[in-house]
């Protein structure tokens, strides 16, 4: 057996000083300016005209499902929604740096990640209008989504659980000899929770291929970053547990893109994990059941208008040549009409059946919960004047 | 009692009278959690108290349950008084052992030296339809176990004089509102009886004292929390049919008492208990089973519990209301004993 030395590492001083903050500076990159100009072409990542056309579409169709399903909630239409308004770039650049063999967890305002990788419209409103066609068949709240097909794993509620979760599908996949990672998104505020802390420091010993990409929007619900947390963001924490990390323009597509894609190269040559902060502001409300004016200032939110990701972008595929106006507005036009014409069908689409209900709580129903359905659907025979639109939904 | 102003209030208003009133009258009572300064808490509990008392009594904590929990149970032995929120009882998956094993166990093993008296407000419960990780009521879980006394009021009466019992006392205190009931927008409009006239002047409720909601001679139906409304309407319904219904809420699950219960049930032979919790292993157990411990052969028919199914309560409003412990349930159940 080997000595070990845990001190081999460590320099003696002679003089008393208290180690801080901002002795180590954690640069933020950023390849584009707000005027869409690229800051260091060297740099710059290869993307095809057709990757960067396919990431400004999914950004313009995810700001647009939003503005949409936040009127629909106001109308009463859906009862719950959560905009990702200003942070496009954040969550579709670094999907689309990814293959889509990676497993994605993410926390709730990753949307842009999953229409990148093809996640439908009709998909998307049934799962809101919690009918029977929804992929989780009504049983998740709005916004929940998951869907195994995309690799997109179910979205939980309580925060910063899918970290240390997306540190052991990494183990998984490492294990199973696949050249696949996981991406794991969380908020700047998930992180305070032991989870963050223990997921991390897990997929660093444990050698897991999983790239940590952690949306710093400067609120958590109503609470800023100032009162979140004392230390330099949250790349700092990277470090302090031993794990590679970026921290990057969350508004600047090249840049995430960059990001991203680096990440995923050292995570899966190495098999460790990478740590990406994206410095980025939830120009949207927390949710619908939130209003911000009591918490920050409009002069504040107008200085992220104009660091905008999607209008950013547009500017330099325009440089590129790649930017044809008619095209974007047909394209926005005809999202439109989809968006609104799902919405009318999903509204109509009837919930799933009551023996739903007793479904996949284990892999077969024991028989302690068949007998409750039975129960149950022996009273809503008897009284279907107190269930009106689920009395006939009884197989 | 000064009733004279006739002020009718929410429970979340009532909470916050006697939250406002202690602070004022105990320095050493704080309150803490997420987005309760800027925001009042989810249930308006600490509504404009950051204002009056400042950002040093009325804390916004980092998102970390265990953190606040854990630094309010450290506050508490250094003679605090700390009052936390945690918006959903579903989160206390994530701080399970500094309830369970830390503050609801210092008392104990240190022979009662380091006291914890701290009030943790848990928001619990569904029915305004916010899918399986935010509507669980959970109180059973922490019935289940010893050192921390647990109660869920039903209306704004009860909130006012259990908050003000529960912050004054030396025990570790879990005061579980559902939120149906608090009168707070997002959860929607209050059950019109969870609110309450309620006196001007600070008043305590002892614990383990239930109330008989109506008195009646048929049946008797042990409801806690929103179960205590929907029993109501049925017992209401079926007094018209000419079954006289006795609704008892015990209000706190511990200490539980029984004995108002068991006496009720003497009276009536028969026995229906509405929970919104899970049905196995939970409150609507409890109750039966103490009753049966103490008066086996009292019954004239089989009690009956209506409680949550054992699945994951659905997002989808339509089914949601499929599993709750409505009052249509309830009021088969009480048919059903009449047999
Ligand atoms: C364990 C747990 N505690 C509290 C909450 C309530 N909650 C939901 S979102 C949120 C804020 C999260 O902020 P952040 O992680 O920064 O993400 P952002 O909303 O900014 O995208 C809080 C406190 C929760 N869902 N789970
Ligand atoms: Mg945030």
């Amino acid at each position: 057996m080997q000595d070990r030395n845990h001190l081999s590492d460590v320099q003696p001083t002679n003089s008393v000083c208290l180690i801080e903050n901002g002795l180590i500076e954690i640069p933020m990159l950023q390849l584009l300016d707000e005027n869409g100009h690229e800051t260091n072409k060297e740099q710059s990542p290869e993307i095809d005209e057709a990757t960067a056309k396919r990431i400004a579409a999914t950004m313009q169709y995810i700001r647009l499902l939003d503005e949409r399903m936040v009127g629909a909630q106001r109308q009463g239409r859906i009862s719950f929604y959560l905009a990702c308004t200003g942070e496009e770039a954040s969550t579709v650049a670094s999907a689309a740096a990814l293959s889509s063999d990676d497993m994605i967890m993410s926390q709730y305002r990753e949307q842009g990640a999953l229409a990148y990788r093809g996640y439908t419209t009709e998909q998307f409103m049934n799962q809101m209008f919690s009918n029977e066609l929804d992929p989780n068949k009504g049983r998740q709240m709005p916004i929940h989504y998951g869907d195994k097909t995309l690799n997109f794993m179910t979205i939980s509620s309580p925060l910063g659980t899918q970290i240390p979760q997306a540190a052991g599908y990494a183990y998984g996949q490492k294990m199973s000899g696949k050249p696949a990672l996981t991406i794991c998104y969380f908020g700047e505020g998930a992180a305070s929770e032991g989870d963050f802390h223990a997921g991390v420091n897990m997929a660093a010993v444990l050698n897991c291929p999983v790239i940590f990409f952690c949306r710093n929007n400067g609120y958590a619900i109503s609470t800023p970053v100032e009162e979140q947390f004392k230390g330099d963001g949250i790349a700092s924490r990277g470090i302090g547990y031993g794990v590679k990390t970026i921290r990057v323009d969350g508004n600047d597509v090249l840049a995430v893109f960059a990001a991203t894609k680096k990440a995923r190269e050292v995570a899966l040559a190495h098999n460790c994990p990478v740590l990406i902060e994206a410095m980025t502001y939830r120009l949207a409300a927390h949710s619908t059941s939130d209003d911000p004016s009591g918490y920050r200032s409009k002069s504040e939110e107008e200085k992220w208008h104009a660091k905008d990701p999607v209008e950013r972008f547009n500017k330099w595929l325009d440089g590129k040549g790649w930017f044809d106006k008619k095209a974007t507005d047909a394209y926005l036009e005809k999202s439109r009409a989809e968006i609104l014409a799902a919405v009318k069908k999903a509204e109509k689409v009837p919930v799933a059946y009551i023996d739903d209900i007793v479904e996949d709580v284990y892999d077969t129903p024991p028989w302690h919960l068949k007998k409750q359905l039975v129960e149950l659907k022996a009273h809503i025979a008897k009284y279907p004047e107190h269930y009106p639109k689920t009395s006939g939904r009884v197989k | 009692m000064n009733m004279s102003n006739n002020r009718v209030l929410t429970m979340a208003r009532a909470g916050r009278e006697a939250v406002k009133w202690e602070m004022e009258n105990d320095k050493n009572v704080f309150m803490l959690g997420e987005d309760v300064y800027k925001f009042g808490g989810v249930f308006g509990t600490a509504d404009g108290l950051g204002e009056i008392f400042g950002a040093d009594r009325i804390l916004d904590t980092p998102i970390s349950e265990t953190g606040f929990i854990g630094l309010a149970t450290g506050a508490a032995i250094a003679g605090m008084r700390p009052i936390v929120e945690l918006a959903f009882a579903d989160f206390i998956g994530v701080c399970y052992s500094a309830i369970v094993n830390l503050a609801a166990k210092h008392h104990y093993l240190s022979n009662g030296e380091f006291k914890v008296p701290m009030v943790l407000m848990l928001g619990s419960g569904g029915g305004y339809n916010n899918g399986g990780q935010h509507s669980q009521a959970l109180h059973a879980c922490l019935a289940h176990m010893p050192g921390m006394k647990v109660i869920a009021p039903s209306n704004a009466y009860d909130a006012k004089g259990f908050m003000h019992a529960a912050i004054r006392s030396d025990d570790f205190v879990v005061y579980m509102g559902q939120k149906r009931t608090s009168g707070v927008g997002f959860f929607g409009a209050p059950i019109p009886d969870s609110m309450s006239e309620i006196p001007d002047e600070p008043y305590t409720i002892e614990f383990g004292v239930a109330r008989t909601v109506k008195e009646g001679t048929d049946v008797t139906v042990v409801a806690i929390s929103w179960a205590v409304h929907q029993a109501m309407d049925a017992a209401k319904e079926l007094e018209k049919e000419g079954i006289s219904v006795e609704v008892i809420d015990p209000r706190t699950l511990v200490p539980l008492d029984r004995e108002s219960i068991i006496n009720s049930v003497r009276k009536t032979g028969r026995l229906v208990v509405a929970d919104e919790d899970y049905q196995s292993y939970g409150f609507t157990s409890e109750v039966i089973a103490s009753v049966i411990e103490s008066e086996p052969n009292v019954f004239k028919s089989a009690p009956i519990r209506v409680a949550n199914p054992d699945t994951t309560i659905p997002y989808s409003r339509p089914m949601e209301q499929q599993v709750l412990p409505t009052s249509a349930r309830i009021k088969q159940a009480i048919l059903d004993v009449m047999k």
